[in-house]
């Protein structure tokens, strides 16, 4: 196993010790039914796709994704175990990536048991299932950005409330950035140029135009980039407050 | 003997906090070096700077040849470190901790089972290996920190108080170990006990306000009470050398 692999596990096993894994997926799966069939109207619209699904995962995450990063390094080093895992041989980077897939990887457990909505229309009526498949990976996307962001403010604090709480802020205005609301409040007096450059740092303007079935190079360009940007960031910001 | 540890003038300066001042320590193989001061003298700083988890405001350190600066994860090889206080992720069990330990310091997977029996008929962890570390007391939660630093034979072992929190009997069979190893591996220990030092350490360096004040065998240490103290000689010696080490600074 090479050593990301090792925190990997570590990581994700953690998440089952506590009852976080449970209370996650719980919340995840009751949310996501209440979201689609209440307020997105699924049976309704009389339409076979996950659309009235899909709208509202990049909310659910918003929430949920920060109660998966909360601990990731605010607990190393309230525990003081840090200084263990710092010690050990293994590259900084190692760890970072480790525990940020351990995060993302629970969080793609709790997409695949949405599977039974999928199976439902897909039952029901005819789907497109290019529409659907590029609906998850759009969630995956928003939950990986929203996890990335969520492991780099875990490493700057050793409480996680705050890390939660902060991280949720964060995800927040990345996320709000494209939303028609805010976009209309910048249009009345910016250029179209700095409009467009505001929602194209927006996570929902990259999920809207997946969760519509498109998959282009630029959103996934995006939500790559924005990954590994904030996995750079997270191991300097490690290394630099790691015994603060 | 091979000198595994060789730190050369190390400074750390935290914000406006000079907390290590020029610290030289070179340890060979076979020697266990008791490392004494007061509280706040810059022990755990020094140590924390000699595996990596520092870094030096100046200064360098070789182990077993190694940068700890040019080539860290070669260095960090070498050692098995007991931080402070002797942190453990508590919602695992012992058996779980040392195996993920020994995967993250590149054991083979074949060698790690028989790895975990001997650290644990060792520090006789043996009747709580599958127990959640959160539940342990407080003596075996110091003897998995320790089983976790010894899994990979490392031929340097640097700990903090290892001996902190455990009761007369425990005190004695880790520090029969710690004799036992120290005849091939080089091994500075931090304490507050004075007898400790003399019951296994070959060297004893003071450090008080972030300065090496003593260096030399615990019985040039003793020797360094006139004849008149006939009692506690070393707690005498101590207070003597950390005392003035702390008018100086003032």
């Amino acid at each position: 196993m090479s050593p990301w692999q090792v925190i990997f596990r570590r990581e994700f096993r953690a998440y089952f010790a506590t009852p976080l894994a449970a209370v996650f997926l719980v919340v995840f799966l009751f949310m996501s039914g209440v979201f689609s069939f209440s307020m997105g109207g699924l049976f309704e619209r009389g339409q076979a796709d996950l659309r009235s699904f899909f709208q509202f995962v990049p909310w659910l995450f918003l929430f949920l994704a920060p109660a998966l990063s909360m601990r990731l390094w605010a607990e190393e080093r309230r525990l003081g175990t840090i200084e263990v895992l710092t010690t050990l041989p293994i590259p900084l980077w190692h760890a970072v990536a480790g525990k940020f897939l351990a995060a993302w990887f629970f969080s793609l457990v709790a997409l695949a048991l949405t599977a039974p909505l999928w199976i439902t229309v897909s039952w029901l009526g005819d789907p497109d299932q290019g529409v659907i498949v590029a609906g998850y990976i759009g969630s995956a996307m928003v939950s990986g950005i929203f996890l990335a962001i969520g492991g780099f403010v875990s490493a700057l604090t050793k409480n996680q409330v705050i890390a939660f709480v902060v991280t949720i802020v964060a995800c927040f205005l990345v996320l709000l950035s494209g939303f028609p609301l805010v976009l209309n409040f910048f249009r009345d007096w910016m250029s179209p140029g700095a409009v467009e450059a505001i929602a194209s740092v927006s996570v929902l303007t990259h999920f809207n135009s997946l969760m519509r079935g498109v998959v282009e190079l630029r959103d996934v360009v995006y939500f790559a980039s924005g990954i590994c940007a904030l996995m750079v960031a997270t191991t300097f910001v490690v290394d630099w407050r790691k015994s603060a | 003997m091979r000198e595994l540890i060789s730190a050369n003038n190390l400074h750390k300066s935290f914000a406006g906090l000079h907390a290590v001042k020029g610290v030289t320590l070179q340890v060979n193989a076979g020697e266990v070096v008791g490392f004494l001061g007061p509280n706040g003298a810059g022990k755990t700083t020094t140590m924390r700077m000699l595996t990596g988890f520092l870094d030096p405001s100046e200064g360098s350190v070789l182990l077993d040849g190694f940068s700890l600066a040019d080539d860290p994860l070669a260095a960090q090889k070498t050692f098995g470190y007991l931080p402070e206080g002797a942190p453990a992720y508590p919602e695992m069990t012992v058996r779980e901790y040392l195996q993920f330990i020994a995967r993250a310091r590149g054991i083979a997977r074949r060698e790690i089972a028989g790895k975990i029996d001997e650290v644990g008929a060792r520090m006789h962890l043996r009747g709580v290996l599958d127990q959640v570390i959160e539940t342990l007391s407080k003596g075996f939660k110091r003897r998995v920190g320790i089983a976790q630093a010894i899994i990979h034979d490392p031929p340097i072992l640097i700990m903090d108080e290892p001996t902190d929190g455990l009761d007369p009997n425990q005190k004695h069979e880790v520090r029969e170990l710690i004799r036992a190893m120290g005849s091939t591996k080089a091994i500075v220990l931090s304490t507050h006990i004075l007898e400790e030092v003399e019951a296994v350490c070959t060297r004893a360096v003071v450090i008080a306000s972030g300065r090496v004040v003593f260096d030399g065998t615990p019985e040039e240490f003793e020797l360094l009470a006139p004849a008149s103290v006939t009692r506690n000689r070393m707690d005498y010696v101590f207070r003597q050398l950390t005392a003035t080490a702390a008018e100086v600074t003032l």
